[in-house]
């Protein structure tokens, strides 16, 4: 177990190309850190740099006291689940899991030890002799696991490991995952581009952009106090609704109503609402403005209403026996309206 | 597609059964005719029918050969063929296999240059580079050996495409995991690209030997010493007799002997032969 320090680490491919811009990031031991971004973001390189699979341009990895720009990835002490599981088509579920360690010399008993060990963790005990190919999409990406698992490094790495899993398995594992690095207590660093994934995992969120840090915070902190527009937009679901307004004194104007803001703010700004901050209002109400409804989504426990506020787009989630007109008066929850300068989308107060 | 229609059923049925008799039927003379005495062919007709003389036949053939014609016995010139195609595609599949993991795994100056010289020797068939590889063999001494037999036809295209193409194939995070759990470059080779590739090493081992089984010119040109013949090339000189009339009986013989092995590796190997060509799960 190890913490895990980035200091200034960028990647420019030979082309010339820049994955990653100067990214700098402790974290700590036994800490639970997402990347999290949109494909293309520089996340997936950015952990492969971590495992010694695609090598450092600039700046310095250390993994615990040790800096391993130039060492191995066998070296590193870490472990790599795929996206693909990447199992050894043609061992057993007890010879993949073994691999690592036989070639690391290690004795036969303890080997079997650690075996039996991790198939007992992750209940893969009965197909442990069985090949990867007779075994289903969630068992192999338990047997990629207990792979890692084995290994008892420094690190485990996790790339998209639930992409190619269904719905319902995908959650069931994500709570497997979280559940498993809680016991363990390795440190873990974990891809993925699904929000929601990286919301429920994470003790702390990096919001990837371009190659670089949009925001690194727990996950409530990313979701309450988003830093800039991207991040609002991409954490949270429904995603926040975006508007342009003219703020006057900390006040933003948008579709005939009055939304204050936290920043004593003059001009342009994007103002941002979560659509489960606002609620119905009657006409007339201080400060509403008004919702033209295009079309309802019934999700069951609440109904989401897609519309527009002065001709921009707009969403919010209202209960689910909210009766509905042509258009709807609205007011934002206290303190919920989020507003971000209007050039850079970086948040404002 | 299912479809019942009987008229169809036995039309389809007839268009096999008679080209399986157009292919069976001169293997079935060739074997009666081996099991004929020398005598027989003298009215010019081919009997169809089971002779008497089977045992006698085949074992002058294995044992003595044909003393008249220079021919050494079928024993020493089918583990002359033996060695010679096992040496090819034992060769053949190691060196190419070895070349593919080069040119797919390893990042080198004239990585694509060394691939696309590979390729382009397809166009260049032992036929085609027969004068100028005759005369390095002689040159380096190695006319009438094993070696001069074999060296020259081992050197595949074919074969290193192939194996490209199965490795290209194998997604890279194996590879990745393999270098995280430690394995290098040999280990990664023996560990999971051989394993991996068994089928088609096999289906590939089936095609080169009988590649190899079947050749006929080169150990012509480079063989002068009955002791190296290869049966393939044996029967060819059995049936060139001056002033006598060929033996049949002992021709056919040979032919015989000369088909069994490839027909008995297509046999044994089939199963991973089919596995090796269509199989595309990885």
């Amino acid at each position: 177990m190890a913490a895990i320090t980035l200091e200034a680490v960028g990647k420019t491919y030979a082309g010339g190309v820049k994955a990653v811009h100067s990214i700098d990031l402790a974290i700590q031991d036994g800490e639970f850190v997402v990347l999290v971004g949109p494909s293309g973001c520089g996340k997936s390189t950015l952990l492969r740099m971590v495992a010694g699979l695609e090598s450092v341009t600039e700046g310095k990895i250390s993994i615990g006291d040790r800096m391993v720009n130039e060492v191995e990835p066998a070296e590193r002490d870490i472990a790599m689940v795929f996206q693909n599981y990447a199992l050894y088509p043609h061992m057993t579920v007890r010879q993949n899991l073994a691999y690592g360690l036989k070639n690391r010399k290690m004795a036969k008993a303890e080997i079997s030890r650690r075996v039996d060990e991790a198939a007992q963790i992750l209940e893969i005990g009965a197909f442990l002799d069985r090949k990867p190919r007779a075994l289903s999409g969630g068992q192999r990406q338990r047997v990629a696991m207990g792979r890692a698992i084995v290994r008892e490094p420094a690190a485990f790495l996790f790339d998209e490991p639930l992409s190619n899993l269904d719905a319902k398995l995908r959650v069931q594992m994500r709570g497997e995952i979280k559940q498993l690095q809680a016991r363990l207590g390795t440190t873990s660093i974990y891809v993925t581009h699904d929000q929601l994934e990286a919301m429920t995992l994470a003790h702390r969120l990096v919001v990837l952009n371009g190659g670089q840090i949009e925001q690194v915070g727990t996950p409530l902190e990313v979701y309450r106090k988003p830093a800039s527009t991207f991040v609002a937009a991409f954490i949270g679901s429904p995603a926040m609704n975006l508007l342009n307004a003219k703020a006057e004194g900390g006040v933003a104007h948008v579709g005939g109503g009055r939304v204050p803001l936290a920043a004593a703010v003059t001009g342009p700004v994007t103002l941002g609402l979560r659509p489960e901050d606002v609620r119905p209002a009657d006409a007339g109400t201080e400060g509403a403005f008004v919702l033209k409804i295009a079309y309802v989504e019934e999700l069951g426990a609440q109904k989401l209403v897609h519309g527009t506020v002065e001709g921009q787009n707009f969403a919010c989630a209202l209960p689910s026996d909210a009766a509905l007109g042509q258009a709807l008066h609205l007011v934002p929850e206290p303190g919920a309206a989020h507003g971000f300068d209007a050039q850079t989308g970086k948040r404002l107060g | 597609m299912v479809e019942n229609r009987p008229l169809l059923n036995i039309l389809a049925h007839l268009v096999l059964i008679l080209g399986v008799l157009i292919v069976a039927f001169p293997i079935y003379v060739a074997f009666i005719a081996s099991t004929h005495g020398p005598t027989d062919f003298l009215s010019g007709l081919i009997p169809l029918t089971p002779g008497h003389d089977t045992w006698h036949t085949y074992m002058t053939m294995l044992t003595t050969g044909m003393q008249s014609s220079g021919m050494p016995p079928l024993s020493l010139q089918m583990t002359n063929s033996l060695i010679m195609a096992l040496t090819i595609a034992i060769g053949k599949i190691s060196i190419s296999i070895i070349s593919a993991y080069a040119i797919v795994y390893f990042r080198f100056p004239f990585r694509s240059l060394a691939f696309w010289l590979i390729f382009i020797t397809l166009m260049l068939p032992v036929e085609v580079r027969i004068l100028p590889t005759y005369k390095v063999v002689a040159d380096l001494g190695m006319l009438d050996t094993y070696a001069g037999l074999t060296i020259p036809l081992i050197a595949s295209a074919t074969a290193t495409f192939l194996f490209r193409q199965v490795f290209l194939t194998i997604p890279d995070e194996l590879m990745e995991a393999a270098r995280i759990d430690g394995a290098g470059p040999m280990k990664f080779f023996w560990d999971i690209l051989l394993p991996m590739s068994r089928n088609n090493i096999a289906a590939l081992f089936v095609i080169l030997f009988i590649y190899g089984w079947n050749q006929y010119l080169w150990p012509l040109l480079v063989t002068t010493d009955a002791s190296h013949y290869t049966i393939v090339m044996g029967i060819k000189r059995m049936a060139d007799v001056a002033d006598a009339q060929p033996q049949w009986n002992y021709i056919m013989a040979t032919a015989i002997l000369a088909m069994l092995p490839p027909v008995l590796v297509v046999i044994f190997m089939q199963k991973l032969f089919v596995k090796g060509l269509i199989e595309t799960e990885k």
